[in-house]
């Protein structure tokens, strides 16, 4: 038996290097510097913030290590940068630019003198001098299941996932086969995290006991929904999680090909798991052989084009067939006929990372956390009008006002609570009376909401349903691959309506065929782009109608949010004589100064950006938004010397 | 658009050098027609844009229409047919970009550079177009010049994002001014 070692003792091998390397990073000798280093860190300077480091560190001449981690999902903290010196427990520092990087050098890493608190966030250990980020609501109340590593391990280093338990799930299915892992999946009763909610066990089922062979397992990381970026994330932060998660479900289906769907847009996300892939098999935890068990996996990555169709099932096969990516009708389904007709198992990229966990925990522990049908956490990113926006993982079940206002810190600058939009261009617009909804695929659909793929927008008063819902119609109008007829055409239609509200333009009958025409296009379409496209439209006329009615009725936008009928202008009692604030920033050109020395906005010239708003310095704030645009008083305004001032000299 | 590039002489000798090396590249492919939106992204990725004729001889060389080829490569947002500029400029009109303003910050940048959305400038220096999320909705409104994703962007960051470009330019081309004189004196 010596010459066969099994596969958990080829991995204990492995295992054993990284975890001696793991240990070093954990009582360094050198300072450790973790920079987030994902899109988003990036997006917010991060690139800076590691030079600032580097040239600072070479000054001083002061030893130090810098590691780039991925993203720990707190975006409103970007870009997060972890100090682990000598003798002090790891400490999160926030926001921390090529500036603030030469302070922590100069005050901290040059002999430990002063861990500079003003930018700390908290200790990452349990400690008697630091706050810890425990003691936060933001961390007390997430669970993380799948984003647990995320931004705390080197998504280039293998050795980190290794360290942390990395690949042991895998190990483990290979001695105890792919039944096992198909049952322990259905008895943990996973539901599918794209948004649908199947059961992925289920699935899984359905590819074993197809008698066609080869098999195809396929990651679905085409996360084309705006406003939804975890699968991003997790790609770029874990990516051998989701290889592992991956490889599992080949062994449960026996699948001997798998694929990686990316969306071409992240690529980032295609290079980290391209060198993932590397580096995976180079210790044979892909391709060849793995783990010197009978079973091997040829994994590839496919990046996809764009098209937000796709992330639907038989159209993403389509377009990995070389053509448009059309839906087909189903049954058959792909898990019995897929890919060039072959058995295929479409999963997206959180199922796929749930995955080892619930292997190597156990079904029990998984069905512990959340809801008793919907067992597990849900990763949201929860954007807009929040005061900590970014991704968010809880058990399933908790409420959305729970999530907002306590998990995300309630709604930025004290404004009132309007609407949060759940599930994407799918999903809906939920008011505040819907906020104790608890978040599952049930509840939320009962609403008219959708989890979809777990984009969460929350909005204040400042935001325009009617806007919102074209926005999201016009998104899915241009999304329609053209394939059933209510889709491609009704949904313009929809479209057509919502814009001439948005200008005021309206009747009765508009909004009752917005209903009429909403239920139609959900009976007449094939795949869920259709069927969900109207629930912007159906969720808003529902809970906002006298927004919609204001819109043509009035000729008013409450939210003072559609441009056509709103109007800036200058309150000539605030506005403060002599200053030109506004002047400057105006793109148009259209601020003028008065007779008395005081600026006005030439109506006819003026495009609503709002900048001039912002440009108000805050002590006068003198620019005032009205609607209907008649709103605007008779200030009895003339131009400096009878003719209006050039703006810019 | 395209049709003022097109009587643009320079654009057409380019478009004729990177058809040439398609027609080199192509031969050393798989004719599996699996392979058509990826030879598409890769023509894409070095060339920056698919000139119309290249769709043609890729339709050769999988032996289908081009009518197929044309079809696919209009049906997803990735591709585009006309020449990107040298500093693509993307507004992300995702929905935390859309309801913190998006749209207004596409509007000045067609205002700045005086072109619609999918369209580049004269000189071949910017091109614009939407995107539809890029994924960092916690720093919306999002612009990606470049590689480079700028964040909070408001109409004054726009007028400064030009800006930068054109004072690097001329900064560029000063530099490049002064070596020449230098290695004229010398």
């Amino acid at each position: 038996m010596n010459s066969n070692p099994t596969p958990s003792e080829l991995l204990r091998e492995l295992t054993q290097t990284a975890a001696k390397q793991w240990e070093s990073l954990h009582n360094p000798a050198v300072p450790i510097i973790y920079v987030g280093h994902a899109t988003c860190g990036r997006a917010a300077g991060s690139q800076e913030t590691i030079d600032g480091f580097k040239e600072a560190l070479a000054e001083k001449g002061i030893e130090a290590e810098i590691i780039t981690v991925g993203c720990l999902g707190h975006c409103y903290a970007e870009p997060l940068v972890t100090i682990h010196y000598p003798g002090f427990p790891p400490l999160m520092y926030q926001k921390v630019g090529a500036g603030e990087a030469r302070v922590l050098v100069n005050s901290f890493l040059q002999g430990g003198e002063d861990p500079c608190f003003e930018y700390l966030l908290g200790a990452l250990e349990p400690n008697d001098t630091f706050p810890t980020l425990m003691d936060y609501p933001r961390y007390l109340y997430e669970k993380r299941v799948i984003m647990n590593q995320c931004g705390l391990i080197d998504p280039y280093n293998l050795d980190h996932y290794l360290a942390v338990g990395g690949y042991q799930a895998l190990a483990k299915v290979l001695e105890k086969g792919g039944q096992w892992v198909v049952e322990e999946i259905k008895s943990a009763h996973l539901r599918g995290r794209g948004g649908a909610g199947f059961p992925a066990g289920i699935k899984w089922d359905f590819a074993r006991q197809a008698e066609k062979t080869p098999k195809v397992v396929i990651c679905n990381g085409d996360e084309g929904d705006p406003g939804a970026y975890m699968d991003r994330t997790l790609m770029e932060s874990n990516p051998h999680q989701v290889l592992e998660g991956l490889a599992i479900a080949a062994l449960a289906v026996g699948a001997s090909r798998a694929i990686l769907y990316i969306r071409a847009e992240y690529p980032l996300a295609v290079n980290t798991i391209e060198q993932a892939i590397a580096a995976a098999k180079e210790r044979n935890l892909l391709g060849d052989r793995i783990l010197g068990a009978d079973f091997s996996l040829e994994v590839s990555v496919f990046q996809g084009s764009g098209a937000f169709v796709c992330g639907e099932e038989t159209a993403l096969i389509q377009s990995l067939q070389g053509n448009r990516g059309m839906p087909r009708y189903r049954p058959p389904y792909p898990a019995v006929e897929g890919l060039d007709g072959l058995p295929t198992v479409i999963n997206n990229v959180k199922t796929l990372s749930t995955v080892p966990s619930i292997v190597l925990k156990g079904s029990h522990w998984f069905k512990s956390i959340g809801t008793e049908k919907t067992p597990g956490t849900a990763i949201f990113s929860v954007v807009g009008d929040v005061e900590y926006p970014g991704l968010v993982e809880v058990p399933m079940g908790v409420s959305l006002e729970h999530l907002i206002f306590e998990i995300c810190g309630g709604i930025k600058d004290g404004k009132p609570f309007k609407a949060v939009q759940i599930g994407g261009p799918s999903g809906g617009c939920l008011p505040e009376s819907e906020l104790s909804t608890p978040i599952d695929f049930d509840s939320l659909r009962q609403v008219g909401a959708m989890m979809g793929s777990g984009g969460m927008v929350v909005m204040n008063t400042d935001a325009c349903m009617v806007e919102v819902a074209r926005y999201f119609v016009d998104f899915t109008q241009h999304e329609s691959c053209g394939k059933c007829t209510f889709c491609r055409i009704g949904t313009r239609h929809l479209l057509e309506i919502l814009k001439g509200l948005t200008k005021g333009e309206g009747s009765d009958d508009d909004i009752a065929e917005l209903q009429t025409l909403s239920e139609e296009i959900i009976k007449g379409s094939l795949c869920s782009l259709g069927k969900t496209a109207p629930n912007p439209v159906l969720t808003t006329l529902r809970f906002f109608k006298d927004e919609y009615l204001a819109h043509y009725r009035d000729h008013r936008c409450p939210a003072l949010m559609c441009r056509e009928l709103i109007a800036y202008y200058i309150d000539l009692d605030a506005c403060a004589r002599g200053c030109d604030a506004c002047v400057a920033c105006c793109p148009t050109e259209s601020i003028f100064t008065t007779s008395n020395r005081k600026k006005a906005i030439d109506q006819e010239k003026c495009v609503k950006c709002g900048e001039c708003v912002y440009a108000c310095p805050p002590e006068y704030d003198a620019v005032r938004k009205v609607s209907p645009p008649e709103l605007i008083p008779d200030q009895g305004i003339k131009p400096l010397d009878g003719k209006k001032e050039e703006s810019n000299e | 658009m395209v049709d003022n590039l097109e009587q643009d002489q320079e654009v057409d000798l380019e478009e004729e050098r990177i058809l040439d090396a398609i027609a080199a590249e192509l031969p050393g492919i798989s004719r599996d027609v699996h392979q058509l939106i990826p030879v598409l992204q890769k023509i894409q990725h070095i060339h920056g844009y698919l000139p119309r004729d290249s769709m043609g001889m890729v339709a050769a060389h999988f032996a289908i229409t081009a009518a197929k080829v044309f079809g696919i490569a209009t049906f997803y947002n990735q591709f585009r047919f006309n020449p990107p500029g040298r500093h693509p400029i993307k507004v992300c009109l995702g929905t935390a970009c859309h309801v913190k303003g998006g749209e207004i910050i596409l509007e000045n940048f067609t205002r700045r550079l005086g072109i619609e959305e999918g369209e580049t400038t004269k000189d071949r220096e910017y091109s614009l177009e939407r995107v539809a999320c890029v994924g960092c909705c916690a720093l919306a409104p999002v612009v990606v010049v470049g590689e480079k994703i700028e964040s909070y962007v408001t109409p004054s960051k726009v007028e400064g994002v030009v800006t930068e470009i054109q004072v690097q330019n001329e900064i560029a081309e000063r530099a490049k001014a002064q070596d020449e004189q230098q290695s004229d004196s010398e």
